[in-house]
């Protein structure tokens, strides 16, 4: 129900000439986007076209990759996150992310899995954290399946309960902007509905980022989708006119399956 | 193509060959452990525990003598070992297994390996030089410093392997909620890794146990129990591994048996520190 005119043009982030490299080879290449607030935005493209390099760019996750390094701009309102006086991690409060396969801390419960982001930065408060658990698993469409067994550790669960384990996590810092690396490829049909139910709910509230492998998924679920193709981004347009009418013909062969 | 029936033969013949060998490797532990237990066992006794040792003439004297200033020097030696490697130790693994391009990195590593390689009498030199001269005696302090540089490398590399064995992804997510780098280590990669950790303790700290040389410059060695309690830590103090070595090389009978006996002790020490890591190891699984 996104109807206010305001937040159609609102810029959340940007990048310019963003480029990722590994060792010498460019992973992804000069790469401008403009993200808009509130909205959902695909990346698409056939695998290794540099979409997740591209995603994963975007919180400084590639500061942990051996050998990798960025070059460009990308601005969250403004502001450089690659600027050296910028602390990553204040960046990825900001910007948070879901990864493909489910990452639950190995040892903790599912509660705990579900407040980390709060719990070890020192929140001892126990009913906000209660409060902060209900509302993240509700969000993510696990609290009736766990309610009752939150004490237990959170690598019981199903593959896809994990996997929304991991997105209530994500939520639970309450991120202005959240990443999806492809949340859905290791979820049955069930849970992926669920999540793409969620990522409608959410857009009201975070701005969302999703690479998926699926196009009818992007076309489901988002506003905008970028294109991307050997690294570059391609074409970048309203979800509505990729799907029907795309400008670029490297784009109107990937959708049509004539390639990818 | 043989014949299936053929194949399982040859199946067959190569698990026997194996089993056999398993057999040939296991015999002289057998025999060890066998051997000293019937050497020993008659000098066992609850004065061996409860007495200590004194000068070779009370056991002539016919006055009860035991080790249990040994015992004890052992405990205190090895506990001050394991005190200092464990968090140095671990810290090093750490840098090792989480911080792959820290300029430090490769030169901890060959440090580590150079530290693990050297002979045990060189680390007693070492903790000589660094505590003995310094302290202007033989401490059961010393011996403690000694035996780390004995654990030290292998907790180091036991904590790398034990770190690394965690999914990448674990950190990644850790740091997708905006938590930093130390937090993430210390409250997700090592709780995770536990059980790595524990077992490493307990291989440094049975490989530890049965070092004598180390301790000849350090410990030191002592017939007595101190006169203070400070004197398991700035006096002289005896350990099961030098003490079995001093009463094999002294010329009394009664001092051969008890160092049987001594054997027994200390075997049964490391071998039940191993039993326990694999009960940790398994328990987990």
């Amino acid at each position: 129900m996104n109807n206010e005119p305001s937040n159609e043009n609102k810029i959340r982030l940007e990048t310019i000439d963003l480029s990722v490299f590994y060792g010498q080879n460019p992973g992804v290449k000069n790469v401008s986007l403009q993200i808009f607030d509130k909205q959902v935005t695909a990346f698409i493209g056939p695998s290794g076209c540099g979409k997740t390099t591209f995603l994963r760019a975007l919180n400084r996750m590639h500061d942990l990759t051996r050998g990798a390094r960025v070059t460009g701009k990308a601005l969250i309102d403004g502001t450089d996150i690659y600027d050296p006086k910028i602390d990553p991690v204040t960046i990825r409060r900001k910007i948070g992310m879901v990864f493909q396969k489910p990452t639950p801390f190995p040892t903790m419960s599912i509660y705990d899995n579900v407040v980390a982001g709060l719990k070890l930065v020192g929140i001892k408060n126990k009913s906000l954290l209660d409060e902060v658990c209900e509302r993240s698993l509700r969000q993510s469409a696990l609290w009736e399946e766990v309610k009752d067994r939150l004490k237990t550790p959170g690598g019981s669960l199903s593959g896809g309960q994990q996997q929304r384990l991991s997105i209530a996590r994500a939520l639970a810092v309450e991120p202005e902007v959240l990443l999806m690396d492809e949340p859905t490829s290791s979820l049955d049909p069930q849970s992926t509905n669920r999540i793409e139910e969620l990522i409608g709910e959410l857009k009201h509230q975070v701005t969302i980022i999703i690479v998926t492998h699926n196009m009818q998924q992007a076309s489901r679920v988002s506003d905008n989708t970028a294109f991307f193709y050997i690294g570059n981004l391609i074409e970048f347009n309203k979800t509505t006119k990729i799907f029907t009418n795309p400008d670029q013909k490297r784009t109107e062969e990937y959708i049509t399956g004539q390639f990818g | 193509m043989i014949s299936l029936r053929r194949r399982y033969i040859r199946d067959n013949i190569m698990l026997s060959l194996i089993i056999l060998n398993t057999i040939v490797i296991l015999i002289p532990l057998f025999i060890i452990i066998v051997y000293v237990i019937a050497k020993g066992f008659d000098a066992l006794s609850i004065d061996l525990f409860t007495k200590e040792l004194g000068s070779p003439t009370r056991a002539m004297m016919g006055e009860p003598t035991g080790l249990v200033h040994t015992m004890l020097g052992t405990i205190v030696v090895d506990l001050i070992a394991v005190l200092i490697a464990i968090p140095f130790g671990v810290g090093a693994g750490v840098m090792l297994s989480e911080y792959p391009d820290h300029w430090a990195n490769p030169v901890l590593r060959v440090l580590n390996d150079t530290l693990n390689g050297m002979p045990a009498v060189l680390k007693g030199l070492l903790a000589f030089t660094l505590v003995v001269k310094p302290m202007g005696t033989f401490s059961g302090l010393s011996g403690g410093v000694a035996l780390a540089f004995v654990m030290f490398p292998i907790i180091a590399r036991a904590t790398e392997s034990a770190l690394m064995n965690i999914p990448w992804s674990i950190r990644e997510a850790g740091l997708a909620i905006g938590l930093p780098r130390w937090r993430v280590i210390l409250s997700t990669i090592i709780p995770a890794a536990k059980v790595g950790l524990v077992t490493g303790f307990l291989i440094a700290f049975a490989r530890a146990a049965g070092e004598a040389a180390p301790l000849v410059f350090t410990s030191f060695g002592n017939n007595y129990l101190p006169i203070k309690w400070t004197g398991w830590f700035t006096g002289p103090v005896d350990t099961l591994p030098q003490r079995l070595y001093n009463l094999a090389i002294s010329p009394y009978e009664h001092w051969h048996d008890m160092g049987w006996a001594a054997a027994i002790v200390l075997l049964a020490v490391i071998i039940a520190s191993f039993i326990i890591a694999r009960f940790v190891i398994r328990d987990k699984k």
